[in-house]
């Protein structure tokens, strides 16, 4: 059985998300199912990661195994994969 | 009785609260998260807040919360055009009719919600108009900013887009015509400046009891149709200015109405002299006073965005504006004086009231 991705999530969209967890295990093979197996256990929380184009959002950053991710990356078993708010704001 | 101003801004929203006096108030907020929040609404039927945004982070949404502000939800749930499109950046305004909650959005689109804002979806009429490649953004994109329905008739709406003009459905949205005849485009060459569309509305009302009377503020000049937006006559001779943001019709006269005139698009955008004014006409447009007790008479380098002024539904009304400074002022008396009820909020986009027993 594939090793589940290890997807943290920032604390900002935890906020939005009262029942979400910081760290969280999610069986995917690219980024996009991490996006979908989130959006199956909080439902709205893709809307809030990714666009409609489809990607992710411009101030949304995806790093898997420390390099920055797009939808279609491809995940190995296990993979580290951090979602950051980048800097932004006024 | 109580009365509740709502407040949306650039880092959240958030609620005067009053009794029916309305000499006290209360500061409540920030609510949702901090977002930039432009419009913020309550449905009367039953007090259900929501709150139009759209955060750098994560998108567009309507906040939601049926409990006075004290819990909210948010959601954009059919908030999105087809992929492939450009997506949807922000939820600008929020308009409650007939049982239904639309939502105008960037780039300009109209949604409705029919379940109170849980999900939503495109009325795609709007944008099949054929004009509709040619549509170019104004200076804060290109945003639905203003939504008018007709209470006698759930068919028939009118929406504002800046640098679009003001366009018109009587079919439910399946079918809609541009309404800008006699608005002008002071930024187009000579002998160009009143095409069908490309105008730049910045703000409409309907006066109460009427189905056909409506008045705007236009980039360039203020004006008043009584059928419906058919054709648009010019109100403005007697104001210091034709440019500004708001309109706002009194709640129970079709003939009293207030404009906060601006100086200019080019000269800062503030208070004509720095010095503030509200300006009331009881004879729908065709004389104007100036309105300025209480209101800062030097120094008043803020602006009053296309949301942010309001009337109350009480008797006499009161009139409330929101800064871009973080000011708050109201009147009590239908705009004869006014005091700054709140201060040092963030830049406030909109102003609306609700009251409740």
């Amino acid at each position: 059985m594939r090793a589940p991705a290890v997807v943290r999530l920032p604390y900002l969209l935890t906020t939005l998300f009262p029942a979400a967890e910081r760290i969280v295990r999610i069986e995917a093979e690219t980024v996009a199912d991490v996006m979908n197996g989130l959006e199956a256990r909080w439902p709205g929380m893709r809307d809030r990661l990714c666009d409609t184009t489809p990607s992710i959002r411009r101030h949304i950053n995806v790093f898997v195994e420390g390099k920055r991710a797009r939808l279609d990356t491809r995940l190995s078993p296990g993979a580290d994969v951090f979602i950051l708010t980048a800097v932004s704001g006024g | 009785m109580n009365v509740r101003v709502l407040i949306g801004s650039k880092k959240g929203a958030f609620i005067l609260e009053s009794d029916a006096a309305r000499r006290d108030w209360r500061v409540c907020g920030p609510f949702c998260e901090h977002w930039p929040i432009t419009h913020v609404v309550a449905d009367p039927a039953d007090g259900t807040i929501y709150a139009t945004g759209g955060n750098a982070w994560f998108g567009p949404a309507v906040w939601k919360s049926g409990d006075g502000g004290a819990t909210w939800s948010h959601s954009s749930n059919g908030l999105a055009y087809p992929e492939g499109e450009t997506p949807v950046q922000c939820a600008w305004v929020a308009h409650i009719a007939h049982g239904r909650l639309y939502v105008g959005v960037e780039p300009a689109g109209l949604f409705v919600s029919e379940d109170g804002g849980i999900s939503f979806r495109e009325v795609e009429g709007l944008r099949r108009h054929p004009s509709r490649p040619q549509w170019q953004p104004g200076g804060i994109g290109l945003v639905l900013h203003s939504i008018v329905s007709d209470p006698a008739d759930p068919r028939r709406l009118w929406v504002g887009i800046s640098s679009v003009g003001v366009f018109y459905t009587q079919d439910g949205g399946e079918t809609w015509s541009p309404r800008n005849s006699g608005t002008r485009c002071d930024y187009l060459p000579e002998g160009e400046r009143y095409p069908e569309f490309g105008q730049c509305v910045h703000n409409l009302t309907l006066a109460p009891g009427h189905s056909n009377r409506l008045f705007q503020q236009n980039h360039c000049g203020m004006y008043r149709s009584d059928d419906g937006g058919d054709s648009w006559r010019s109100i403005e001779e007697g104001l210091p200015s034709s440019f500004g943001f708001p309109v706002t019709a009194h709640p129970r006269d079709a003939d009293t109405l207030f404009f906060l005139p601006l100086n200019g698009d080019t000269k800062g955008r503030y208070p004509p002299d720095a010095s503030a004014a509200v300006w009331r006409s009881r004879d729908g447009g065709a004389h104007w006073r100036d309105s300025r007790a209480g209101l800062p008479q030097s120094g008043a380098y803020f602006g009053v965005m296309r949301q942010a002024m309001a009337t109350d539904a009480l008797d006499p009304a009161g009139v409330y504006f929101g800064t871009s400074n973080g000011s708050v002022y109201a009147s009590r008396d239908e705009g004869e004086t006014w005091e700054r009820v709140a201060q040092d909020l963030p830049a406030i986009s909109s102003i609306e009231t609700m009251t409740a027993t």
